[in-house]
């Protein structure tokens, strides 16, 4: 189980990411919850400069810009592994 | 023929010989030869650019041949040249804009606002404000993500009027804007355009920094504590990365920007074919000192795609209305927005907001005032 969340203020790439994240996700079978963060000075406590961002278990893994789903995937095994030890 | 298409954020080729699509990966099996992705990439490109060449090239023949041949309309008839116009016109910037920000975008994948700040940090007023009104237009940027760069500039420790000279480059300086002059106007234009909205910019942030407005910054941003992990974010992309993702924001602004083309183009082919120069010019044409302010004043509030306002603009420009006005109207348009002043209303204290638009607007101002007397 990977915590996920979804860092933006609501605008359309960042419903994108979250619509991106979850299909990857699924598609993966990887199992996670997945929680949006719109309060601006919660964002800005990541340190990310540009919306959206994602995070994966507190840790950015993207931001200001959708990436790719086989990177999504990516980055959850790693943490899903990870967390398995 | 060739056709690009683009999906599931893949780089979709069919129809191109020697060519075969298979699982995300654009494979040549018809070619011996083994080639790299980036190879493959690369290749790909290259053919578009190609064809685009091609196609560019065979505008004005295909407008006049449907117009005049296929048609049968004189070209002194009013419809038969607003018609060739639109034809010529519509395709023309659709091509340039696709072409030109496909080749932004990856040269825009090299820059990240992360980068930015580190380029940034440290550097005192005079030369940040130049560097970063340069990195405001070339980094990628879009305006909901002001309020988070705004936070993380300042909270790195950037002096507030090089935040500011960033946020005011990148509206003003527009990709879009730079494009459909260039292709309107020519380079010259263009160049004219970018310098003096990096002008604006380095001044503005110049003038907002001597102010010392830090207390009318919103009190939670020097509180923000940043968690110990820093963003790991892969900033090394492939080469194939950065095509699909130039083809993605190319689809995103041209399929967002193309029905402004295609309503500003017509309403210029219009006036074009149709209005009588003597009317406009009995209007506009009269320079008058307040003819740039008024055009600032009525610029600002509203709020229009560069892409729909420049056909329009330049129409003016045809009937007698200066440049340094037209310009200004332009850049008044594009720079100030009420939904960027909204969402950056949340750092900002009113009277710092009220500053902003004032210190870009009297800029704007100048600048109008500058060419008219130049040019004029």
């Amino acid at each position: 189980m990977i915590e996920v969340k979804i860092l933006g203020t609501g605008c359309p790439n960042c419903k994108r990411l979250e619509a991106e994240t979850r299909a990857a996700l699924d598609s993966a079978q990887i199992p996670y919850v997945l929680t949006k963060v719109t309060e601006i000075d919660q964002i800005a406590g990541y340190g990310i400069l540009a919306t959206p961002g994602l995070v994966m278990n507190e840790q950015v893994v993207s931001a200001g810009k959708i990436p790719a789903r086989s990177w999504i995937i990516k980055w959850a095994q790693e943490r899903e592994a990870a967390s398995a030890e | 023929m060739t056709a690009l298409r683009y999906k599931q954020g893949r780089l979709f080729a069919t129809h191109i010989q020697g060519f075969e699509y298979k699982e995300g990966n654009l494979s040549m099996s018809s070619l011996p030869l083994r080639h790299s992705p980036t190879a493959r990439a690369f290749i790909l490109v290259g053919i578009a650019a190609a064809v685009w060449v091609v196609a560019y090239n065979s505008l004005q023949p295909a407008a006049d041949w449907i117009t005049y041949r296929v048609l049968g309309l004189s070209p002194e008839s009013h419809f038969g040249s607003a018609l060739n116009f639109f034809l010529y016109d519509v395709p023309k910037i659709l091509l340039l804009l696709s072409g030109m920000v496909f080749v932004i975008t990856v040269l825009r994948s090299f820059v990240t606002p992360e980068q930015t700040r580190r380029w940034l940090g440290g550097r005192r007023e005079g030369v940040g404000n130049v560097l970063a009104a340069a990195f405001g237009v070339i980094t990628p940027f879009c305006s909901c993500s002001a309020v988070p760069l705004f936070i993380g500039f300042v909270e790195s420790g950037i002096p507030l009027g090089v935040t500011l000279s960033f946020l005011i480059a990148s509206p003003m300086v527009n990709e879009v804007a730079l494009i459909m002059l260039l292709g309107t106007f020519g380079w010259q234009v263009a160049l004219l355009y970018l310098v003096s909205g990096l002008t604006v910019a380095i001044l503005g942030g110049i003038v907002i920094g001597r102010l010392r407005m830090e207390r009318h910054v919103e009190g939670f941003v020097y509180q923000v504590k940043v968690r110990a992990n820093t963003p790991n974010t892969d900033s090394r992309l492939t080469w194939p990365e950065r095509f699909d993702q130039a083809l993605s924001s190319t689809r995103d602004i041209v399929g967002k920007v193309w029905p402004f083309v295609v309503v500003g183009i017509a309403v210029g082919a219009f006036i074009h074919g149709f209005v009588p120069d003597a009317a406009l010019a009995e209007i506009l044409g009269k320079p008058a000192w307040w003819s740039v302010p008024l055009a600032v004043v009525v610029g600002v509030p509203l709020y229009a795609n560069a892409a729909g306002i420049i056909p329009v603009v330049s129409v003016l420009l045809d009937k007698g209305v200066l440049l340094g006005t037209a310009l200004a109207f332009m850049m008044s348009v594009v720079a100030l927005s009420l939904p960027e002043m909204i969402i950056l209303r949340r750092v900002l204290k009113p009277r710092l907001i009220g500053l902003y638009i004032g210190v870009v607007a009297v800029g704007i101002v100048l600048v109008g005032f500058l060419f008219n007397l130049i040019l004029g």
